[in-house]
């Protein structure tokens, strides 16, 4: 396959992995302004930061507020991570790569970008608010259904894969590290109604406010949400299954090409490092030490695989 | 009606001789069709336009502004076209495809036509679609033109003309076959009821096709790719679709690169190297190297490998010259002067303004003649005296008066007509042909072609980028 090819597939499925992360942090941000008693427009200074875009949002707009956040975060087409840049993103470079997708994936792709596309050219309403969310995560929830039945399981597969697992991953390590502070044992009043509803929020950004209680009995505990999320291997959204499948859709190249790269190297050293941990020791060396080392680990090994297999020239 | 009385008469409407009265090879259709509630096919139409947004099957337009991507309207009445009639018109296309062919290798080698005085020399040599880089080169199996579309038009029963000749990168094979597709899908019951030639194997003839004409130096099974100027080219559908449908890779520029006197595009594994190149790109940004030095979109270097002989390219760079209108109106001739025949199908009579008699009659008769710029194509930069307003005259008529030698002028042909169907019913519409043909060690023709209409009450002009659309094409089996 062509190395553009494989940047094409990459690509396409980060977009779409973010794409739905993005609406989830709008989700959980919505959540957490209904629920709390006196909310402020403040509390989208967090959402912002977790979608990595508070500074370039304060360049267009002076001011924070909901309306202003969601929009910018929903259908801002200067804002390159909005859902409706990432699925118009998402969509091109899988035009680009179309020769590769089966008929079903294009199209669901395809679909998703004309219904998104027409249902966030307008001003939001909130009443709109969450059926729209639906919506887009439906719509990558499609494209997602659609590659599984139908992608065969060579290179292509595997290099969507990667896409979407190093963007997953990168976005978990977000999340947690914009409210690492929320986590610390030393400064959170323990089982406080603000403490629970912030943990929730957390949770709900990566859809696990439900599997979390069948894990852990019920009860938030900053350590175990943190455990959860950094290396509970089940948790479909955790760092450490992220590497268990960036791992295994790594090797299968190796297997193929019969060449093990830079990469392949890397990325098993994280793994080990997740599968190795306690959450404990995260704690003790620092939570946010640690998700900053890795979301700069995360960004070397895509970097490694871009090079590794000639995505550009 | 789509003419005012007391005009010219009335264009020749295919499908019916009379109201209710349908010509031969619509009579089964018609039967169908009269049987058919209407609301059902408003519905189909419908479906037909989901069918095409869902797939994606657009094309873009230059110089509109956000509306990057558009659908071509496609019309769910076919255009019939009996095995009689196409027997015929497939002769003639043949005929004239093999000519072209023998035109380029002369103009490229002996060029016996300038010095028997069938030609001027100037309007070969001074021509800009003319590659003095192709002067003494044989391209692989001496083939030039691969993929050929010749337009036709008709204008009554036995009245069949070629309007233009697309040698370079004809363009629209797609919706031929996907309007064949989406017919299928919406009306089964017709092809059971019609007995319809098949389109669908033009992928496969088309790979086929390009794999006989690779290097002869080529070892095993030839690696052929598709090269697209990206997904911002108006026929970037297409280009992705035929790169599907063969199962072949689809290149960009950027992919390519000239390695050890090999075209080689760059794998996730490391380049491997390629046989034969069907290139959607125009010669002037083939090779940065070789023509247009700012080309992004070409391969440095990809001319020296095809002159050495290690790769083919496909259209042969060179051939545009064939699409060149001031050369269209020599067409009886080269025919003439190849086949060692006259021209089975004929030319629509053509004034090269170029010439001062024939300028001094087309700008006195600007109100009844097409002009068209000799190297224009897709409608744009034409001239349809009839309908233009009197300003729009006056300007070309400058235009043409500064640079004749850019021009050529054509009689306004009453064009036949499909009806379409439109909400009241069916309505006549023009409508014109473009038949795809294969050459390699042979020529192939895929029986019918994309039938083009203007949807338009009475206008002549069916190009996509201006408001025409399509039909599904039928050749019926003896």
């Amino acid at each position: 396959m062509l190395g553009r090819t494989a940047n094409g597939l990459y690509w396409m499925f980060r977009y779409i992995e973010r794409a739905e992360n993005i609406a989830r942090l709008v989700d959980a941000g919505l959540r957490v302004s209904l629920t709390r008693a006196g909310s402020s427009d403040q509390d989208w200074h967090g959402v912002l930061e977790s979608a990595g875009v508070r500074e370039a949002y304060s360049e267009v707009h002076p001011e924070l507020t909901s309306a202003d956040a969601i929009d910018y975060l929903l259908r801002d087409t200067s804002n390159p991570s909005s859902v409706l840049s990432c699925i118009d993103s998402g969509r091109n470079n899988a035009r680009m790569v179309r020769t590769a997708l089966t008929r079903e994936t294009w199209e669901a792709t395809n679909e998703a970008w004309i219904d998104l596309k027409a249902r966030l050219a307008r001003k939001l309403k909130p009443a709109d608010m969450p059926e729209l969310i639906d919506v887009i995560k439906h719509r990558c929830g499609l494209i997602r259904g659609a590659f599984h039945g139908s992608m065969l399981r060579n290179d292509l597969y595997n290099f969507s894969r990667i896409g979407t697992f190093i963007e997953r991953a990168d976005n978990t390590s977000r999340i947690l590290d914009v409210k690492y502070y929320v986590l610390l044992p030393a400064v959170s009043q323990v089982g406080s109604t603000l403490d629970n509803m912030q943990w929730e929020s957390i949770l709900r950004s990566v859809s696990a406010h439900r599997s979390y209680g069948w894990v852990y009995d019920g009860d938030y505990q900053s350590a175990n949400i943190a455990d959860f999320l950094i290396l509970k291997v089940q948790m479909p959204r955790s760092l450490a299954y992220c590497y268990e499948k960036i791992v295994s859709n790594l090797d299968y190249l190796a297997e193929t090409y019969g060449e093990r790269l830079q990469a392949h190297e890397t990325a098993a050293a994280i793994r080990t490092m997740l599968k190795r941990g306690s959450i404990a020791d995260v704690m003790d060396h620092g939570l946010h030490e640690f998700l900053e080392d890795f979301v700069s680990r995360n960004n070397q090994l895509s970097a490694e695989i871009t090079t590794g297999y000639r995505f550009y020239q | 009606m789509n003419q005012k009385p007391g005009n010219k008469p009335l264009a020749f409407d295919e499908m019916l001789a009379a109201e209710n009265l349908p010509r031969e090879p619509y009579k089964t259709y018609h039967e169908w069709y009269t049987s058919q509630d209407a609301a059902h096919l408003i519905r189909k139409t419908q479906d037909a336009e989901n069918i095409f947004r869902k797939t994606g099957i657009t094309f873009a337009v230059y110089g509109h502004a956000d509306s990057s991507e558009k659908l071509i309207p496609f019309d769910i009445i076919p255009r019939i076209i009996s095995a009689r009639e196409w027997r015929k018109l497939a002769q003639g296309i043949e005929q004239r495809v093999l000519a072209l062919n023998a035109f380029l290798d002369d103009i490229y080698h002996k060029q016996e036509i300038i010095k028997a005085g069938r030609i001027p020399r100037a309007l070969i040599e001074k021509n800009v679609t003319f590659l003095p880089e192709m002067i003494g080169f044989k391209p692989p199996g001496g083939v030039y033109t691969h993929i050929v579309g010749t337009d036709i038009v008709r204008t009554g029963e036995d009245q069949f003309f070629v309007l233009e000749d697309n040698a370079r990168t004809p363009s629209g094979v797609s919706y031929m076959l996907e309007n064949r597709e989406t017919m299928m899908q919406m009306f089964p019951e017709l092809f059971t009821l019609n007995k319809v030639q098949r389109v669908e194997d033009y992928p496969r003839l088309l790979r086929q096709s390009l794999a006989t004409c690779a290097p002869p130096g080529c070892k095993g099974r030839p690696r052929v790719a598709v090269l697209t100027p990206g997904i911002y080219n108006s026929a970037y559908y297409e280009h992705s679709f035929l790169a599907d449908q063969m199962g072949v890779e689809l290149v960009e520029g950027s992919d390519l690169r000239v390695i050890d006197g090999r075209v080689k595009m760059r794998t996730t594994k490391g380049y491997e190297a390629i046989d034969v190149l069907y290139r959607r790109v125009d010669d002037d940004f083939l090779d940065p190297m070789t023509f247009r030095a700012d080309s992004a979109l070409g391969i440095p270097g990809i001319m020296d490998v095809y002159r050495a002989g290690n790769i083919t390219i496909a259209n042969a760079p060179g051939t545009g010259i064939c699409d060149d209108k001031a050369i269209y109106s020599y067409m009886p001739e080269i025919v003439e002067f190849y086949t060692g025949r006259k021209a089975i199908l004929e030319n629509v009579p053509t004034w090269r303004c170029s010439e001062p008699d024939s300028l001094k009659y087309v700008l006195e008769h600007i109100e009844e003649l097409v002009i068209k710029e000799v190297h224009g194509s897709g409608g744009y930069g034409m001239l349809v005296g009839p309908t233009a307003t009197k300003k729009e005259r006056a300007d070309f008529a400058e235009k043409l008066a500064s640079k004749p030698d850019n021009y050529i002028a054509q009689p306004t042909l009453a064009l036949s007509t499909v009806p379409i169907f439109v909400n009241k019913g069916i309505a006549p519409r023009h409508v014109d042909l473009r038949p795809y043909v294969l050459v390699s060690d042979k020529v192939k023709i895929i029986p019918g072609g994309l039938t083009r209409v203007a949807l338009k009450q009475g206008s002549l002009v069916v190009n996509s980028s201006q408001g025409g659309g399509t039909k599904d094409t039928w050749v019926l089996e003896d």
